[in-house]
Order: C-alpha cells, then structure tokens, then sequence
C-alpha cells in the first residue's frame, strides 16, 4: 500500500521545489480564465461538446489545485494516493449506484 | 485485574504530583492512577481496556435482548413480548451488537495492541483517540435512551425508509438510532485517522510493512474500510435527520422519492462493515495459531494481500443485500457475480490456516480452541452465504431464518469466537494474571455447543419457510421443536458468559503473569505484563517478521530452532535507562465528546441543550488545541531526548530467563 | 530511537520528529481525513442528482431559480482564496509574520463573501419560493451547498483562530505547517465547490 522511507527526512525544513509567488498568481490567472469559459457555456450554446468540455474543464481545475495549491505534486505520493483513492472510490461507487437507479438511462 | 487503583503503573517519569501551573484557567492533569485517571487517560493501553470493558457490557445488554427474544420464540404464540416490544428488542439486540459490541472490541484489540506490535510507545494522535473512546461511550448512551424516554428503535438494525420515516415511526426511537449512531461513527472515523497514521508512521525502525504482524495489517485494512464506509452512512444518516427534523421528503414516495436511495447509501456502508467487523477477529486468529502450532504463519504475503482484496472487493457487493428490493435483472447479476468471487480471498485464508496447523506442534488451548472455532464455523457461515450469492436461491432465503443463521454463523461463530480467543490469549498480557484454564474450557464448550444449538437448527427453519423479525409463529408449522431447541441453546451461551465473567473476577487472585507466557512471535511479548506505560524501554530495531520469534530463536546448522541464551525482553525491572517522554493526561477529550449528546438531545427536545453541547464542543476545541503537550512544571529527566539521532539499541538485560528449547 | 508519540504543542516546538515514511503525522492525517470527505460530499452529490430529475411537485425547479452570473463570480472568490491561501503559507515559511496574517485575513473575508453569497443565494432562492422542504430538488439542493458551507465557515473559523495566535507571538515558522495543514482542508472546500458548480449549476438537465 505505501512506498515508505526508510530514509528519515527532516520534512518540515526541506523546501521542495516551491512554486514562488508569482507562480502562484499565475496559476490563479489559469483558474480563473479556465472559469470564464466554464462561465461561456452558460452564454454561448456549444452543442454536444457541453457537458464533455465542461466535465474536462472542471477536472482540470480540481487537478491544478490539488496538484499545486494542495502541494501534492511535490509531496510524497502517499498523500496523492490515499486522496486519489478516496476520489476513485466515491465516483465508482456512486456512479455504481446511480447507474442501478436507472439515472443515466431517459 | 493489574491495572488497579492499588497498583500504580510503572511510570518513571515520576509524574505523580499534581503541578499547578495554570495556562489559562484550568491546568493539566498529571496523575495516571486512580479513578480520575481514567477519565483523563490518553494512554492507548488503557483506551482499549475502556474500549473493551464498555463493549462486554453493551454485549451483556445485547445479550439479555437476545434471550428476550428466544423467550419469546421458544414456544408459538409467544406472549413474552408484545410485537412492538419484540420489535424494540431485535432492533437494539442487532444495533447493539454491532455497533457497541463487536466493532468497539475489534477497537479495544486495535488500540491495545497496534503501537506494541509496530513498536511504537502509543498511538499518532493519544489526546484523539481518547476522545475516540469517550465518543462511542456517549454514542452508545444515545443509542440506549429510548429505553427510558419513550421507546427504542423498532425498525431494525438497518433502519429501512420510509418505515424510518415520521409517518411510520413518530415517536424518538429511530431519533435515538440515527443519532446515536451519527456520534459513534465519528468515533469510528476518528479512530480510523488515528490508527492508519500510527501504522503507516509510527512503526520501529526496520519494521517494513510487510514485516508487520498479521493482526496489524487486518486491523490497518479495517481502518481504512471504516474511513470510507462512515462517511455514506453518515450521509445517509443526516439525510435522514433533516427528514425527520425538518420534513425533508429524501425518502418519501409522496414526495416523489427513492426509499431505496436509503437501501443503497446504508448497505454501500453496510457491506464494508461486515468486513470490518470480521477482518480483525482474522488477524486475531492469525496470531493465535502460529504460536500454538509453534510455526510461522502459512503465506504471509497471502494472509496480507488476501485481506486487502477483501478490503476493496467488499465495495462491489453490496446489493446482494437488495436482491429482493426490485433492483433489476441487470443490477442483481452483476452483484450476484461479484459476491461469488468474494468468497476467493477468504478461501484462501481459510487454506493457509489449514497450512499454519498442518505440521505443526499444535498445543490445544482455550485460545488456539477458539481460533479453531472461528475457521469452522465462518466456514460454515461463508457456505451459506456462498449460496445467498445465488440471486434466485437467495431470492427464497431472504428474511427468513436461513440468513439469520448465516449472519451468526460469521459474526458471532467467526468474529466473536475470534475476539474471545484473543481475550484469553492476550489477557495476560494487558492484565498480568492469566486467566483460568478450566474455567475457559468450560466457556468454550459451553459456548460452542451453546452457539450451534442456537443458529444451526435456523438453517433449517429458514429454508422451511420461518421468516425473520417477527414477533410470533402460529403453531402447526411445524417450527416449534427447532425454535425451542435455539432457545436452549441461547440459554447455555448466556451461562457460558457467566462462566467467563466468573474467571474474570477469581483470576485476580492468580499468580502474575509472565512478559512473555505462551512463548509468542510478536513484540507485544517481548515486554513485561502488563507492559510500563511507555510500553518498550528501548524500542527494538527490526530485521524480521516475528521479530520476538527470531530474537528468541536461532536455526543450527541441522535447521532445527534452538533457544538463544540469556535473551532479554524490551523492558527491564530498573526501568529505562532514560525516562521516555511521554504526553501527559488530558480531559478535553472527555469534555469535546460531551458535547455531543447535548446537541444530540437538544435537537429532540429544545435547542438550548444544542447551545449548551455546541458550547461544550467549542470550548473542548480550544482548550485541547491550546494545551501544551506537557505540563511545563514536570520534571524533564531527558532533555537530551529531543536530540534525534538513529541509535540501534540492544535490548536491555533481564533476570535470565529459561533457555530451554 | 525514541518515537514521541504526540507533537502539537505550544510550549514545545514542532520538531521534525521521526516517522517511517519521513511525512508528518499531522499533515498525513489531514489527507487521509480528505479522502474520507470524499465519500461524505460524493453522497451528497449523487443524491442530488438522483433527485434534480423529479419534476417539483410544488414550488420552483432549482434550475429555474439559478443567477450564474452571480454564482460564477462567488466561485471566482472562492478559487481566488485559494491563491491567498498558499501565499499565507509561503509568508510563514518565510517568517513574515504580517503577510501571513494579511493573506489568512484575506482568506478569511473572501471565504466570508462567499458564503455571505450563498446566504444572498438562498434568500432569493427562498423568496421565490423555494423553501428547504418546498419540494425534492429544492432539498438536496439545500442540503449539498449547506454542507459545503458549513465546511467552508469552519474554515474561516480555523484561519481567524491563526490569525489570533500569530497576533499573540504564537506562530513562528515552526508552526508553518499548522497554517499549511489549515490551508489543504480550505483547498479541498474550494475543490468540492468546483464540482458543485460544474455538475449542479453549469451542468442542467
């Protein structure tokens, strides 16, 4: 289940590689411009590709966060898996159940 | 019992003085002995005797439920109980018997044993898991209050909408379920938090994970089960409470609702909480059995794998429990096939437990008999179930008797044989005095011949056709010789557990125990019993599974296993050679998890109970957040302590044990 | 070695003390607590879409109701207190008592706006007729975004609580993973309002 170190690190003093401020904002400025769009589908109509871009559009600002605010793409990956496990496990279930109460059929 | 107002713990730091030295209002105890003490404890030692104690209690009220209802049923046309009364009765005696029974003693297992086994002086998180104890306690409390405010839950463990709904069930009961329930299971989830940090982080040097013991993994498995499985329960749980509180319509057909949303929310818990109740009473057995065929345990690596597919393919099946809901053909086959295969990962350790006896020098015990027991009966449990699995067959066996039968067989036959196996094996461990053997002999056969009289005749009532929950049976179906014997049987169990309370209170007069009595494989022996509060004077470096077996044993050149001379336990009479610097006591715990049952009554009777708990819980929050982990006038002998540096410690020298083979 | 077996406290600092897999116990725990929200706000998602399909017996549809004019620029201030978020974290690492305090302030109020916008939200909502048992949709509804609210106003608890301890000289950058640990519970709030606005505000039926 885990990759463990063996190695002891002092954790709290290592800087990993550390988006800097300005990164930060920068990530942000990508959040919110991938937002505005997320937003354009409520103006502009676009067709079959609405749901499927917007299910992509919302997966990639939960992964940006989660990789760079949330830190997890310069952490240990045990943190990645027990979170990823916990996502994995909620949308199979759920959609396991869901798809037994017919909701994905008209 | 050892650990007694009269016998202070071996707490060398010498913390018995109260210090006042206030930060703020209230200072921090310091006294680990004494009836207080308990209350303040943070000691994962004591926590799971807590844990223990509370559960052989509840499991005495379950118990009693139990005996109600084969009162009731021993003969036709019972008139021990009124319909609502026995509808009370099988509710509590299932709601009980889970939740407050078999899940808090896999905890007191859990607690008691894990920062032993991994090496560790406690748990990640002592202050929490204390709060983890208090919170069940009160949950439990909740859970009972119907008895005496107007009437308990009546609508079964499981709590099907929309009977659970106002229309059907007007009065507190299923208020006192959905919230007492709702406060245990943050103490499950709390606990799971704990527990998988300490295993995952808090493990000796050397211990890898797959050098970990197998009761250790099992209970890591089950941690994980229970952080996943709470949450949908309790979903289902508030969604029920705004229901019921507020009118929210979530399980009302008038409203246009799905009551099987409720069938699949709890039983999508449900289902992983079956291997949560049975995982751990595996890893108990796993322990019991190599030590008493004196043999390592057969297929390790598969022991620990087979119990982690169990932990994931359990979220795939559980709509087996739906068979008969009206799910569709589509959704019954796909669940009937995965519930067949589940059956895979628990074969296989029923062959390795085969293969661990097999060739081995087997000493029959009252423990290692329990063990046995647990294989053959969830044997028989997992057959039955094996052919719930089988949708059409299932389709006949569902709410009769055939399942209460399957259901006993794997919980009390598998989990709790498992779990009082491991209470005789590791009593003497946690209280210092074994307990008697006769006595657990008679406990066993009582219990074992008590056991099968009860609920294997209910294979057969089931498949004639008795149907579960239900209060009374007309005579002239032909179910009365059967139901009369389970009474009998029901009766023996309960004299059984008389006997076991007995030897519980005659072995305090046995002689102390020894650290290390069976010659076991794991480090919890390889410290005094009871263990000093700080559990190892030096924490051991480890370099194998069965750390304890190989510091004890070397194989010769003929590979025959040969007693190492003078070998030393991790604890010695003189105490550590520098004071372990452990947290001090804490009542915020206590006081955090009181809060609880305030809200909870509050929000059934008047909202200012609800302030008084909120405030409670507000103010536990900070308190505990704020207080220094020690108290800042105690003696610290061991400053140098905070200097981390890797030592690989030898074990220190005790008096010469016995160095035959 | 000796493993100490607890390590919040003020009188004593943080130390990076031992642990097998070299991660913090405190910040371990806090990821595996958000994996077990998971579960509890996936629940809640599904049963709202389970029951955003059952036409109102009485009352307003939720959809019909929605300003997502509105509800985009309340998301936009939720993602934006996410950046001030790490930057608090970044300014304690960095020992700057005042830019830790002014980014978890900032945190604080854009949260608090948030959800001072959901509370406007459920006003109108309410006003227009869709009260919390008016019909189904309406109360999964409530339900799912109350939950995420009550989440996010225990946040805001937390970051003020910080904001307090650093003003008293409690918080050097021993304690800078306290702050970072406060700040993956806030990012995971803003992360389930992602999904939220996605699936039951952007995506109707």
């Amino acid at each position: 289940m885990a990759t463990e170190h063996q190695t002891i690190e002092h954790h709290d003093e290592i800087d990993h590689d550390h988006p800097s401020d300005g990164r930060y904002i920068q990530i942000a400025l990508i959040l919110g411009v991938i937002t505005a769009v997320e937003v354009m589908t409520y103006v502009v109509d676009f067709g079959a590709l609405m749901v499927p871009s917007l299910v992509i559009m919302m997966i990639a600002k939960f992964g940006i966060v989660a990789a760079y605010f949330m830190h997890l793409k310069f952490d240990s990956n045990l943190f990645t898996r027990v979170f990823v496990s916990g996502i994995l496990l909620a949308i199979g279930v759920y959609v396991a159940f869901l798809t037994s109460l017919h909701i994905f059929s008209s | 019992m050892a650990v007694t107002d009269e016998r202070p713990l071996e707490l060398t730091t010498g913390d018995d003085a109260v210090v006042g030295h206030p930060l703020g209002a209230f200072t921090r105890p310091t006294k680990t002995t004494g009836w207080r003490s308990w209350l303040t404890t943070i000691d994962h030692k004591k926590i799971g005797i807590l844990y223990g104690g509370t559960a052989l209690f509840f499991f005495f009220i379950g118990g009693i439920e139990a005996l109600l209802i084969r009162m009731q049923l021993a003969q036709p046309d019972g008139q021990v109980l009124t319909a609502s009364q026995y509808n009370q009765v099988f509710t509590m005696h299932g709601t009980t018997m889970v939740f407050l029974v078999v899940m808090p003693l896999a905890a007191a297992f859990a607690n008691y044993l894990i920062p032993l086994q991994v090496g560790a002086r406690d748990v990640a998180f002592p202050r929490l898991n204390a709060f983890s104890y208090w919170t069940f306690l009160f949950g439990g409390i909740v859970l009972n209050a119907g008895w005496f405010l107007g009437g308990s839950p009546d609508n079964g463990w499981f709590n099907y909408a929309p009977n659970s709904g106002l229309a059907y069930s007007p009065g507190h009961g299923i208020d006192f379920w959905n919230l007492g329930l709702l406060i245990a299971g943050i103490a499950s989830l709390v606990g799971a938090v704990n527990l998988i940090v300490t295993c995952l982080n808090m493990r000796a040097p050397g211990m890898t994970l797959l050098r970990m013991p197998v009761f250790t993994w099992m209970a890591l498995v089950t941690q994980f089960l229970l952080l996943f499985a709470i949450p949908v329960l309790t979903v289902a749980q508030f969604l029920l409470l705004f229901e019921r509180l507020f009118g929210a319509g979530f399980f009302d057909p008038a409203a246009g609702a799905d009551p099987l949303l409720w069938q699949h929310l709890f039983w999508i818990f449900g289902h992983p909480e079956v291997y949560i109740m049975i995982l751990p009473a595996f890893g108990i057995v796993s322990e019991i059995m190599p030590v008493f065929a004196r043999k390592p345990l057969f297929g390790y690596p598969f022991m620990v794998f087979s119990g982690i597919a169990i932990g994931f393919m359990g979220w795939g099946v559980w709509a087996h429990h739906m068979f008969a809901s009206g799910l569709g053909p589509v959704s019954v086959a796909a669940f009937s096939l995965s519930t067949m295969f589940i059956a895979v990962p628990t074969g296989v350790k029923i062959f390795n437990w085969v293969g661990t006896l097999w060739g081995g020098k087997l000493r029959l015990t009252v423990p290692m008999a329990f063990a046995i027991a647990l294989v053959v009966q969830f044997t028989v449990g997992g057959v039955s179930g094996v052919s719930h699995a089988v949708a059409p067959s299932d389709t006949q066996q569902t709410d009769t008797y055939y399942i209460v039968a399957h259901f006993h067989y794997v919980l009390f036959g598998g989990a709790l044989f498992g779990m009082v196996g491991g209470l005789y094996f590791w009593w003497p461990k946690i209280f210092g005095r074994h307990l008697r053997d006769r006595l657990g002999w008679w406990h066993f056969w009582l219990m074992a011949i008590g056991f099968n009289l009860a609920f294997g005749p209910m294979h057969i009532l089931g498949l004639q056709g008795m149907p579960r929950r239900t209060a009374s049976y007309p005579e002239g179906m032909g179910w009365d010789f059967w139901n009369l014997v389970e009474t009998v049987g029901a009766f023996m169990i309960g004299v059984s557990f008389l006997v076991f309370a007995y030897n519980i209170i005659v072995s305090r007069n046995n002689p102390p125990a020894e650290a290390d009595p069976w010659d076991g494989r794991s480090l919890e022996w390889a410290t005094s019993s009871p263990p000093p509060v700080h559990n190892f004077d030096e924490i051991p470096t480890v370099t194998h599974l069965d750390e304890w077996w190989h510091r004890k044993y070397r194989e010769d050149d003929q590979h025959r296993m040969v007693r190492v001379e003078g070998v030393k336990s991790f604890t010695s009479p003189d105490g550590p050679a520098e004071a372990p610097h452990l947290p001090s006591p804490s009542y915020w715990p206590l006081v955090l998890a009181l809060g609880l049952p305030f809200i909870a009554f509050g929000l059934l009777y008047t909202y200012w109970l609800c302030a008084v708990g909120g405030l409670l819980v507000i103010a536990a929050a900070y308190g505990w957040s704020l207080e220094p982990s020690v108290d800042p006038a105690a003696a610290h002998h061991d400053e140098a302590h905070h200097d981390a540096h890797d030592e690989v410690l030898e074990p220190v020298a005790t008096t010469p044990e016995e160095t035959t083979e | 070695m000796t493993t100490t077996a607890e390590h919040t406290s003020a009188a004593h600092p943080t130390e990076a003390h031992h642990t097998s897999t070299g991660l913090s116990n405190e910040k371990l725990a806090m990821w595996i607590f958000l994996g077990s929200e998971c579960l509890l706000f996936g629940g809640l998602i599904s049963t709202f879409l389970l029951y955003r399909e059952v036409d109102p017996l009485r009352g307003p549809s939720v959809e019909s109701l929605y300003d997502i004019p509105f509800t985009s620029v309340s998301s936009f201030v939720l993602l934006m207190s996410s950046l001030t978020m790490v930057l608090a974290v970044a300014a304690i690492k960095r020992g700057d008592q005042r830019n830790t305090r002014v980014w978890l302030m900032t945190t604080a109020l854009l949260g608090a706006s948030f959800v001072g916008g959901q509370v406007y939200e459920f006003t109108v909502f309410y006003r227009e007729g869709l009260g919390y048992t008016t019909n189904l949709q309406g109360s999964a509804f409530y339900t799912l975004t109350g939950f995420h609210g009550v989440h996010v106003s225990l946040g805001i608890v937390m970051l003020l609580s910080l904001v307090v301890l650093s003003l008293r000289g409690r918080m050097g950058t021993e304690r800078a993973e306290t702050v970072e640990i406060v700040g993956l519970y806030w990012h995971f709030v803003d992360v389930v309002w992602i999904v939220i606005f996605t699936v039951v505000y952007l995506i109707t039926p």
